[in-house]
């Protein structure tokens, strides 16, 4: 079991870095899918599953491994990515075949066909319920397993992750940590002028969760929030982790911009987005 | 023989009801068996396993895709969840739930709604659903069972739980008459048993409409018509070769059910028959035709809506009409 390999950040950074090289070159092959949200998500990932997560790629459904569910199911490319970094499956197939027919590597990410994906999604707003009912299941089996929903901020605008939001704080649910990857920008346009969002961190507040609110893309200020939100296990409150972040993050002509949601590089975009990565 | 009727029924019991024994009944044998509710433990008779075993029942509160997802990931963590509401909330208001965080993913969720159809009765059409076997049935996945009685409900239950898979199990409001014998009941998924056998015409019915096809066989006797009863609880998959056989002999088809006729059971069965059925074989409908329930008894409504005995008795004469023009 892979556990608290307390990497050095440099490190870290150097897989997230990988995770969105891995990422542009199976969306640009596929000719379609969602750069901005996966570049926004990987420093996360690379902290939980490089560093912080109870799990094994030889045996992905062992009893003891914490459970992560990725709510935002289109930052497919980053999660195959980084699964198949820490040994899941061969990257190569996943870029050679992402989005194509018949591939394990579906447009949003599925669990029947890709190990290490505990949760089939795609659909917004249904992951922090699914997340929840893992944690209620896994507390009444005493299990130490802990249980992650990555959330991207949009779906916040569907009214089942409040319905959940209560339950977490109804039921006491302290084995759950939520992070919300704030990159402030959907499909149509930033998520201020989309539907509104803030204040943020105050409805989580009144919906009694703990937040804290990081820099989504420190790598020690991820890491410490995390750990953190293990310690209040103990206090029966679910914790939420408000990661501000930078949709397209470490491609400069991506970087807050609308248009890269759900659009593929083509070739001499990938060529400089690679360098920039490198 | 499976299924069989019992000659002279005493008592009546509704199907939620016996739902609600069926899980207390099978707790102990069962641990991972876990229950959800959406603030209606009282009427889909969750209360008694909730009250019994308090940690394994989640009250989710009026928030029917909420409840839905999190049985999703129930499953996930290797329980067995039942989720419970009315059925116009547990597959209308959550029917993308069940597609996407339940069936989607293959989880092993049972969502064993109650007061579905008409015979909801007083509380009229905001809550009768018409849709619902519909609804799950084009669910890739998804299995679709509806029992008769309060026999075939506890058979139902244990069998969905032993199933591994999404099921939708329709159950209903009223108390209906036990029709089947405990002592010599089976079910299997996927299979519908012949309850009455008769030569001239075969009514398939489900839920409610059982009991009421067999008073409606009845009452064809004494006009000297043999009507065959084929009990279709197993909706999905459904079992085509036993109706196939049943009209390969009656040629006369009348199928009876609590549902819109639009995108009913009885179009499943009359693809069934048209892909398969060598001849002629007319065809009758009992069904809702079309239009939204509404406020009243439960008698008033099954007169109002066309689902009576007499019904399903006139329904049959007039296709052993057609078939006799047709010979």
């Amino acid at each position: 079991m892979n556990y608290m390999k307390d990497l050095p950040a440099e490190k870290l950074h150097q897989l997230a870095q990988e995770i969105r090289k891995n990422a542009l070159k199976a969306i640009n092959n596929a000719n379609s899918g969602h750069p901005g949200g996966s570049l926004s998500l990987a420093d996360i990932l690379s902290v939980l599953y490089f560093d912080l997560l109870k799990h094994d790629p030889q045996s992905p459904f062992s009893k003891e491994r914490d459970r992560v569910v990725i709510s935002k199911g289109h930052a497919s490319p980053a999660i195959y990515a980084t699964l198949g970094l820490a040994g899941y499956f061969d990257t190569e197939e996943f870029i050679s075949t992402f989005r194509k027919i018949n591939s394990k590597f579906q447009g949003h990410i599925d669990r029947l066909k890709v190990p290490g994906v505990e949760v089939s999604t795609g659909s917004l707003g249904h992951g922090l319920s699914v997340a929840n009912g893992i944690a209620l299941g896994l507390r009444l089996d005493n299990s130490d397993s802990h249980v992650y929903a990555l959330m991207s901020d949009g779906e916040l605008q569907e009214g089942q992750c409040w319905e959940a939001a209560m339950t977490a704080a109804h039921y006491k649910i302290g084995n759950l940590t939520a992070i919300v990857d704030r990159n402030r920008i959907q499909l149509d346009g930033w998520t201020e002028q989309t539907m509104a969002l803030e204040p943020l961190a105050d409805k989580f507040i009144a919906f009694g969760w703990t937040v804290e609110i990081i820099d989504g893309h420190n790598i020690s200020e991820i890491k410490k929030a995390i750990q953190k939100s293990w310690q209040r296990e103990k206090l029966d409150k679910p914790f939420v982790i408000i990661a501000n972040t930078i949709k397209g993050k470490g491609v400069s002509f991506m970087e807050d911009q609308v248009k890269w949601h759900g659009v593929s590089p083509k070739a001499d975009e990938l060529e400089k987005a690679l360098i920039e990565l490198s | 023989m499976a299924g069989a009727i019992i000659e002279n029924q005493t008592g009546k019991i509704a199907t939620r009801q016996a739902y609600g024994e069926a899980l207390v009944e099978l707790a102990d044998q069962f641990p991972e068996l876990v229950v959800l509710d959406a603030d209606l433990s009282g009427s889909t008779y969750t209360g008694k396993f909730a009250k019994l075993y308090p940690e394994r029942f989640f009250n989710m509160g009026i928030a029917e895709q909420n409840m839905i997802s999190t049985a999703a990931g129930l499953a996930a963590s290797g329980k067995i969840p039942f989720a419970s509401s009315f059925a116009m909330f547990a597959t209308g208001r959550a029917w993308e739930q069940v597609r996407n965080s339940v069936a989607h993913n293959d989880f092993n969720v049972k969502i064993a709604a109650t007061h579905a159809g008409i015979t909801l009765g007083e509380d009229g059409a905001s809550h009768q659903i018409i849709e619902d076997i519909a609804i799950m049935s084009v669910i890739p996945k998804m299995t679709v069972l509806v029992p008769a009685d309060a026999v075939e409900t506890k058979a139902i239950i244990k069998k969905a739980l032993l199933h591994k898979g999404p099921v939708y199990i329709r159950l209903g409001r009223p108390a209906v008459p036990v029709i089947f014998n405990p002592d010599n009941f089976e079910f299997e998924i996927g299979k519908s048993h012949i309850i009455r056998e008769g030569k001239d015409v075969t009514i398939a019915a489900l839920g409610i409409m059982v009991s009421i096809a067999l008073e409606a066989a009845v009452k064809l006797q004494e006009k000297g018509i043999e009507a065959e009863v084929i009990n279709l609880s197993s909706v999905k998959p459904l079992d085509k070769a036993t109706i196939l056989k049943s009209v390969g002999k009656t040629n006369a088809l009348v199928v009876a059910e609590e549902h819109n006729q639009v995108c009913g059971v009885n179009q499943m069965v009359s693809a069934c028959i048209s892909q398969n059925h060598i001849g002629y074989c007319p065809m009758g409908v009992v069904a809702v035709d079309d239009r939204f329930g509404q406020s009243g008894t439960i008698d008033a409504l099954l007169l109002e809506y066309g689902l009576t005995a007499d019904h399903i008795a006139a329904e049959a004469e007039k296709v052993l009409n057609l078939k006799k023009k047709a010979s």
